[in-house]
């Protein structure tokens, strides 16, 4: 990529610096009825995602039902191989027992939540790996991996336009309000 | 600690007026400074990107070059005599038919130890809401990860056929065989493998912002790739940090009894023998409390070489090294109490056997290993009441290695006194390593500070984005302590704490 071209409106953004402001910011987009939107920040911000009216977020669900498939694997593995499939009688041990079973339990009880919780919150809550963001080149953007909160009004909001979007992130007082156009790659 | 609870909760309040400024150090002027800073210098946002970016990105110096080859060198002897022993079998190791686990199992047990104070660091003080751990947890966890690596190396390598390690594991075979889980051996596989597992995933998610930051800095192409793929195109957004957090908390609800059960397996292979002087029901939380014990001991032997070399005064500062000589001390006391209460059931038993075994430990053949032990665990953390000698970084360094010495010789000293004086006289013998077992110990040293060296060199060594967010008015101020309980409020709180320490400093 040699020079970057400027293609269609994708979105209006706009800076802050101050937590207190970007969360009140956030309460009024959401007002505003806009659902399109997002703050980008260095930090979980506090109560940031509250204001932004975001709903709980799912993954204890998917923790939970990860932990019970991780312990249901470990009871049924356990009891399969030792008292069905290969029986074998060590000490006159029982060959299932729950006391013996615990630690395994517990070890892929363990294992099979993280690796869910993992897997989920990247790769289906977060929509993780996604090496190309359509916004990369704005250098506010990328500031805010570093000490900028960064609001990012999307152009597929139903209310959006140029104009209201703008006005309204100046009213909340972001700095540097910016229309963004689509980036084009050219050789 | 329930002091200390009552003290934020105090300052919490009386702290909550301050301003926003994101430096904000100048405000609420009137109130009264309760403890030191987290952070020393002063520090925007900006600069902690700065600072800790810095390290990964300035040139790697010849101080550098010249430890890592050593480390390399180190290891590669380490690897040259795990391979002589896996080409001509276990025989080269000093090993006899009475005590059939000497140095292999001792190392293993030492190295997973050692890890287990990043979990602790990581999830433990994170539920506990210790926000000082934010300057230490990254590099602990690193620690964590590449410990139970070495660890692995004993283990695997002393089954003495380390081309069928994969027998261990339950998998449908032509045999028609399956792992016996009746087994604390087989227990140990799920364990350690779990423990690693869940270890590096943890790790890599606290990594995953950190690496977005110096991806939107990376100037070569190969950092910047580098960066870009394993980052996975965080983008810092408050969508996905809302999960992200969520996913920090089941993580570090996760480590918590997971740590705490590793050691206690590791323990099991032990306890659950019918050995005088393993067959005992102290085992498990003897073992996690040497285990935190000699890790938080490492952490501040590797700590505070990076915080000279690395220039990291300023996050790890002495509250941190105070700290955990505190933790030190408190451990220390409950190993000490342990080997009293061994001797003491010995006796109250009424078993000769379990008597014998511990009258050998301190007066037989193995008396200087059990008395070194002592002199190094219980002794000489008791310096540490001295909040000076806590504060004193030469003195804190030197004991931590003399804590890892003895902590290496209490799993020493488990192993062998109990296997070498069994019950049938007939059989009793000694055991001295081999300088192959003596090579693979050391080469292990190598290993890990290959590792280490290579991450703080390339990677984020402080959680940006954890210290970033504990940093005095980085936080909205209208929040109080009571939302904690709410969603989404996990990551940080009490920020307010920090404000009032901030005012300290000004």
């Amino acid at each position: 990529m040699s020079t970057v071209a400027q293609g269609n409106v994708i979105a209006v953004m706009g800076d802050f610096k101050d937590p207190n402001k970007v969360t009140a910011a956030a309460k009024g987009i959401h007002e505003a009825g806009f659902t399109k939107f997002d703050i980008h920040t260095p930090y979980p911000v506090h109560g940031l995602e509250k204001a932004m009216g975001m709903p709980k977020t799912s993954l204890p669900k998917f923790a939970l039902a990860g932990a019970l498939f991780g312990l249901a694997s470990a009871f049924a593995l356990q009891w399969w191989t030792g008292a069905f499939e290969y029986k074998l009688n060590i000490g006159g041990k029982p060959l299932f027992a729950p006391q013996f079973g615990t630690p395994v339990f517990f070890e892929l009880t363990v294992l099979c939540c993280g690796l869910t919780v993992f897997f989920t919150m990247f790769g289906y809550l977060c929509r993780l790996p996604n090496w190309h963001s359509k916004y990369q080149y704005d250098a506010g953007f990328q500031a805010a991996t570093d000490d900028n909160f960064c609001v990012v009004l999307e152009a597929d909001d139903p209310r959006f336009t140029a104009e209201t979007a703008q006005a309204l992130l100046a009213k909340l007082g972001a700095a540097d309000v910016r229309v963004v156009h689509e980036a084009i790659e050219q050789d | 600690m329930a002091m200390e609870a009552k003290e934020q909760v105090a300052t919490a309040t009386a702290g909550h007026t301050n301003g926003a400024a994101l430096n904000g150090y100048h405000d609420s002027p009137s109130a009264k400074p309760v403890r030191e800073p987290l952070v020393l210098g002063n520090k925007t946002i900006h600069q902690i990107t700065e600072d800790i970016c810095g390290v990964a990105e300035q040139k790697a110096t010849p101080k550098f070059w010249a430890a890592l080859l050593a480390s390399m060198l180190v290891a590669g002897a380490g690897i040259g005599a795990l391979t002589y022993t896996i080409a001509v079998g276990i025989g080269v190791w000093g090993l006899n038919n009475t005590i059939g686990w000497g140095w292999d199992i001792t190392n293993f047990v030492f190295w997973v130890g050692i890890g287990h104070a990043g979990t602790l660091i990581s999830a433990v003080l994170f539920l506990f809401r210790q926000k000082w751990r934010t300057a230490i947890n990254r590099s602990a966890e690193a620690m964590t990860i590449f410990a139970v690596i070495n660890a692995a190396v004993f283990v695997l390598t002393h089954t003495g056929r380390p081309w069928l390690d994969y027998w261990l594991l339950p998998y449908p075979n032509q045999m028609k065989m399956w792992v016996n889980f009746r087994s604390p051996l087989e227990w140990d596989v799920f364990a350690v493998s779990t423990y690693f597992t869940i270890s590096l995933l943890f790790w890599f998610t606290g990594l995953v912002p950190d690496l977005a930051s110096l991806r939107n800095r990376a100037k070569s192409k190969i950092a910047k790739a580098g960066y870009t793929i394993f980052s996975l195109g965080w983008t810092g957004s408050t969508r996905s940090w809302h999960h992200y957090e969520f996913a920090y908390l089941i993580f570090a609800g996760l480590s918590t009894p997971l740590v705490l059960s590793v050691h206690s397996i590791v323990s099991f292979d032990f306890a659950v023998s019918i050995l005088p002087g393993w067959h005992t029901t102290i085992f498990p939380p003897y073992f996690v409390a040497g285990a935190i014990f000699s890790g938080f001991a490492m952490v501040l032997t590797l700590m505070l070489v990076a915080r000279e070399i690395l220039d990291l005064h300023d996050y790890i500062t002495l509250k941190h090294i105070d700290n955990m000589n505190k933790i030190i001390l408190a451990t220390g006391m409950m190993v000490g109490y342990a080997y009293a209460m061994e001797f003491f059931i010995a006796w109250y038993s009424g078993n000769p056997y379990e008597r014998f075994v511990f009258i050998n430990r301190a007066k037989g053949d193995y008396a200087w290993s059990y008395w070194m032990m002592m002199t190094c665990n219980v002794f000489s953390p008791q310096f540490f009441w001295n909040a000076k000698l806590r504060r004193n970084v030469w003195f804190t360094f030197a004991l931590s290695i003399v804590v890892n010495i003895g902590m290496w010789f209490e799993r020493f000293t488990i192993i062998s006194t109990s296997l070498h004086h069994g019950y049938l006289p007939s059989s009793w013998h000694y055991y001295s390593p081999t300088w192959v077992e003596i090579t693979i110990f050391v080469g292990t040293f190598g290993l890990f500070m290959t590792f280490f060296l290579l991450f703080a060199k390339y990677l984020p060594i402080i959680a940006l984005g954890e210290i970033k967010s504990i940093m005095p008015g980085a936080q909205p101020s209208h929040h109080h302590h009571d939302d904690h309980g709410e969603h989404g409020d996990y990551y940080h709180s009490g920020h307010y704490v920090d404000n009032e320490e901030a005012v300290k400093k000004a």
